[in-house]
């Protein structure tokens, strides 16, 4: 990350830039084609047109805008709801912190980002940007573009998407009927599938789902999902702690 | 509902926002570092098991859970995202026109 003036092996001239622009447009089209599922859905749980669209413009962090009308769906309460979004997105403060150092212009312009760019970035700082930005590292040129691209075209995509999905789903019948209650859980599991890489991370997400599961008839909708994350999550701090010891 | 939508959205801002701005010493610790990478597993695996097999009435396996089953099998043969989340619903549509779930 800190070899911005020197020369990177890919040459940055213009089919460089065009494979830039072309993977962040195919980036855009699979999400946006996600966006879909999300608009549906949202609106199935109850959220109407204009709600769902500010999820996608507001929001904006997948897994953050499908907790929420998850939630919701369930009948849990707002604060679970919000609560629930907001742990999900934390990932996206660690993006930025990464984002920031290599964002930076290279030199003599350098200098961290300002105003309204910056907080640009920050609404952009989703998986998809921040994985395209790391993957053209150190190369600071390359790394910019791919953010910017990626950020603009997930964004733009993302919200055609949602519109289209919702508009969709508001003029259909009961959506239980048409299994939309069974997209939801099969939405988190799309999610959480590829993060699935190790015996770890299975383990702590069948800790996760037996306790959220245990903790359900006792706790108000919304909050087992909470709790149990947070044991497994615990859980596993403390036995790395242990072992690390 | 439209509390709840802004609340979120500038919760999910504001965390974007810091990590932009805040001085790496307050963010970039091992413990803050292994709760983020750690808690979007544990919520989205919650989030699964009670939405695939909890409602109102307590532990059900129903048409959900059948269209969450097809979501399994679709994620194996590698299908992308809509394909998962479609199967999902076709099936559960599918077991409740036939009556079942």
């Amino acid at each position: 990350m800190t070899g911005a003036t020197t020369p990177s092996a890919a040459p940055d001239g213009p089919r460089a830039r065009d494979s830039i622009a072309a993977r962040a447009l195919s980036i855009g089209v699979a999400v946006g084609a996600y966006a879909v599922s999300f608009g549906a859905i949202s609106v199935a749980a109850g959220l109407d047109v204009l709600q769902t669209q500010a999820l996608s413009a507001l929001l904006f962090s997948g897994a953050s805008q499908f907790a929420f009308v998850g939630v919701v769906a369930a009948g849990g309460g707002f604060v679970a709801a919000v609560a629930t979004a907001a742990l999900l997105g934390l990932r996206n403060g660690l993006y930025g912190l990464h984002l920031a150092r290599v964002l930076t212009a290279p030199p003599p312009g350098g200098g961290r980002l300002r105003g309204w760019r910056r907080a640009g970035a920050a609404h952009f700082t989703i998986d998809e940007s921040t994985a395209m930005a790391m993957a053209h590292e150190p190369d600071v040129a390359a790394t910019r573009r791919a953010f910017w691209a990626t950020g603009w075209s997930v964004f733009l995509l993302w919200n055609l998407g949602t519109l289209l999905g919702a508009v969709g789903a508001a003029s259909l019948a009961d959506p239980a009927v048409l299994g939309l209650d069974a997209a939801i859980p099969a939405g988190f599991l799309a999610l959480l599938w590829p993060r699935l890489v190790d015996r770890s991370a299975w383990a702590l997400a069948l800790v996760a789902a037996v306790g959220a599961l245990l903790l359900a008839p006792v706790l108000r909708p919304g909050v087992p999902v909470i709790a149990g994350a947070a044991l497994a999550v615990g859980g596993a701090l403390l036995l790395e702690r242990r072992s690390a010891a | 509902m439209w509390p709840a939508v802004l609340v979120a959205s500038a919760l999910a801002f504001l965390t974007k926002w810091a990590g932009h701005l805040l001085p790496e010493a307050v963010l970039d610790r091992p413990l803050v570092r292994r709760s983020a990478a750690l808690l979007p597993i544990a919520l989205l695996a919650a989030l699964t098991a009670v939405q695939t097999c909890w409602s109102p009435t307590g532990f059900t396996l129903d048409a959900r859970a059948a269209g969450v089953g097809a979501a399994v099998v679709a994620l194996l043969l590698r299908a992308p995202f809509l394909v998962v989340v479609l199967s999902a619903a076709a099936t559960a549509a599918i077991l409740r026109a036939l009556g079942w779930g």
